[in-house]
């Protein structure tokens, strides 16, 4: 088996703050990371080739520091890693990105042999589109398999899969042929922490770039030129501010309070 | 390749587009501002400058998209009706067609479902896009992307809505890739300028921390998916509309995937559903907490939510989660108990009829977006305020 893991290096949104008089991101001390669905993503495209054999190749595009991200995909388990950096992929939207993610793997077939299943994380938490996926299925003509929360079986003979698929009121379980591509939630695994040794070794093994003469796309698929969907404006939230009734002291008193105003709003609702 | 275009007679350096670059791509040079590589032209910066004098370098093109009409939206259903955000997206989608001059038609695929048709024009559709055959009986990506893709060439509408669900942005990825068309995922708000038809499209971006509108300019149709619970239900009336049979020649598909079988959860009250939600936070300090909660909910028939916090934590599953990576929920109550109202939170709530914070911290930016409040211990306050209403709700 052949794993490709599509994986993004993110900002940790959980602590970008917004400064309250500029209401402008306040950046410092904001971490990158690997998109936390992304690891769950490594993990699976791991277990798989230590369940079935094969290699486990994670790629990223992005600006050269995204490098980073491969390289803790690597230390995990992965045995390779392509970064796909080019400044004419700059303001890619999803479609140019999936476009480039998929000429990247066409690129990593011919080099390394046939994909049997691409695995990516649902979404990532800076852009939070969850469109990438499934735009790489398409340009690749893989079956999508997005949501996946547990892989039951894999068959590498009579090559099939068969998965569950979180949905919002219950599990979907589908049997797909393989070559197929697949989006993990975070219910799937829980992934590793890579070891000391595992880190070191990981500086051995190869890192391959791919620049956009790799790729043989034209000049108007990809970055800006490539993107239907323009961002016109970029402001901050804007919350309601209600001056509410906030009580305060005996919590017995509080409680009454607020339990009277309760079941007068709960009139009209069928409790 | 190009950076972001600064016009540096414009320039007055305040510094505003350094704050707002979420990559840390520009930077003051004397008294102007300097871009370096680690620009990717995300287009943050543009509008924080007073004086416009960024801009992201793009090359006008003329295309002529005049021969687009129409707002569609895909319906969603269990087989047995459409799901409540078919019917927020209808009331949208009047909207939109109105300011255009066009008509709103609704997308119907499934398995002897036409008898849906009735109530997608009761909330807003004047046509309905149908499409059956058994193998659409259950949503499968492929030939449910395939036969929307021959509609759309067909028809050519100008707008495509559909919900922000996992079906929902399953099918709108795979149908836009397809089409080579602009897709905007979660969309908060939706505007349309009446001369272009160039949708406006709001939504989350960085966790909730910003808000960016996208623009599809050039390609058409532009679609969008929208969240549940963000637009209201429209009033239902006794609207008629047309019918129009989609036929497809399915035997050209090779369709890989099969639907083995659907395990639903065992969930008394869907959140989504719930009239009144309970919510439980970092604030709870242990997972046996939400016990305490739990009872509450069961006091008032009310559905069991919960922060990322919370989740994260483990002390409770990822299908209670309310927020930008949860649910989005609009009930007409919302208590939050020990949560703090994380702008991430608040993105998945705000839009709840009244909101009533229980939190130790006074504080807690929860308390500026909430009705009533309880500063206080949720520990003593919560089951005290269970008890009082048993006491009057007589259970």
């Amino acid at each position: 088996m052949r794993v490709v893991v599509c994986i993004k290096q993110v900002p940790d949104t959980t602590e970008v703050k917004i400064n309250p008089e500029t209401n402008t991101l306040m950046r410092e001390g904001v971490q990158s990371i690997v998109n936390p669905f992304d690891e769950f993503a490594i993990e699976e495209g791991i277990r798989i080739k230590e369940a079935h054999g094969g290699e486990t190749i994670a790629l990223t595009m992005g600006p050269p520091q995204a490098e980073e991200v491969l390289k803790t995909a690597l230390a995990m388990g992965c045995d390779k890693a392509y970064l796909i950096s080019d400044r004419a992929f700059a303001g890619s939207d999803t479609l140019a990105t999936a476009l480039t993610i998929s000429a990247a793997i066409k690129k990593i077939e011919e080099k390394d042999g046939p994909v049997d299943i691409v695995i990516c994380g649902k979404q990532a938490i800076d852009g939070d589109t969850g469109q990438v996926g499934p735009g790489i299925a398409v340009r690749l003509n893989l079956p999508p398999l997005t949501y996946v929360s547990k892989v039951r079986e894999i068959n590498p003979e009579q090559k099939y899969i068969i998965v569950e698929r979180l949905m919002e009121r219950g599990k979907e379980v589908v049997k797909s042929t393989l070559p197929a591509l697949l989006t993990v939630v975070k219910d799937i695994n829980t992934p590793r922490y890579p070891s000391l040794f595992e880190i070191k070794k990981a500086s051995k093994k190869p890192m391959i770039k791919l620049t956009f003469n790799d790729l043989g796309l034209r000049e108007d698929q990809t970055g800006l030129k490539g993107s239907p969907t323009w961002v016109n404006k970029i402001f901050s939230p804007d919350l309601k501010s209600v001056s509410g009734e906030i009580f305060q002291g005996e919590p017995e008193e509080c409680v009454k309070k607020l339990t009277e105003k309760l079941l007068e709003i709960t009139k009209g609702v069928s409790l | 390749m190009s950076y972001v275009k600064i016009d540096k007679n414009l320039c007055v350096g305040c510094g505003a587009c350094v704050d707002a670059c979420p990559v840390g791509a520009l930077f003051m040079e004397g008294d102007k501002v300097e871009v370096n590589d680690k620009c990717n032209l995300c287009g943050s910066c543009v509008g924080v400058c007073p004086v416009n004098a960024l801009s992201i370098p793009r090359e006008a093109k003329k295309v002529d998209l005049s021969d687009w009409k129409g707002v569609w939206v895909i319906t969603e259903h269990d087989g047995k009706k459409p799901v409540t955000v078919t019917f927020e997206l209808l009331g949208e989608a009047s909207k939109l067609a109105s300011k255009r001059d066009t008509y709103v038609g609704a997308v119907l695929l499934g398995n002897n479902v036409a008898f849906m048709a009735d109530e997608l024009f009761s909330y807003g559709a004047d046509r309905v896009f149908l499409c059956e055959s058994p193998v659409l009986e259950h949503y499968r990506t492929e030939p449910y992307s395939e036969v929307i893709v021959e509609m759309v060439k067909h028809f050519k509408p100008e707008i495509i809505l559909s919900g922000a669900t996992t079906q929902g942005r399953d099918l709108a990825g795979s149908v836009a890739t397809k089409l080579e068309t602009g897709l905007t995922a979660d969309c908060t708000g939706l505007e349309i300028c009446p001369e272009t038809g160039n949708l406006l499209q709001t939504r989350p971006a960085f966790g909730g921390n910003i808000m960016a509108t996208i623009l599809c300019p050039n390609t058409r149709p532009q679609m969008s998916t929208v969240r549940p619970k963000v637009f209201p239900v429209p009033p239902k009336t006794d609207k008629k509309g047309d019918i129009v049979n989609f036929s497809f020649d399915f035997s050209k598909l090779n369709i890989r995937t099969e639907v083995l079988e659907y395990l639903p959860f065992e969930e008394k009250i869907s959140l989504a559903d719930a009239e009144i939600i309970v919510s439980g936070g970092r604030g709870l300090g242990k997972p046996e907490n939400f016990e305490i909660l739990k009872e509450l909910a069961d006091t008032l028939g009310a559905a069991l939510g919960a922060s990322r916090a919370a989740v994260d934590a483990g002390w409770i599953s990822y299908e209670h989660q309310v927020g930008q990576t949860g649910k989005t929920v609009r009930p007409k109550i919302y208590i939050a108990c020990g949560i703090s109202g994380s702008v991430q939170h608040m993105a998945g709530m705000k839009h709840s009829d009244i909101i009533i914070a229980i939190n130790k911290d006074p504080e807690a930016p929860i308390f500026k977006i909430s009705n009533y409040g309880i500063v206080g211990d949720l520990n003593v306050i919560v089951p005290l305020l269970t008890k009082e209403l048993k006491k009057h709700l007589g259970s």
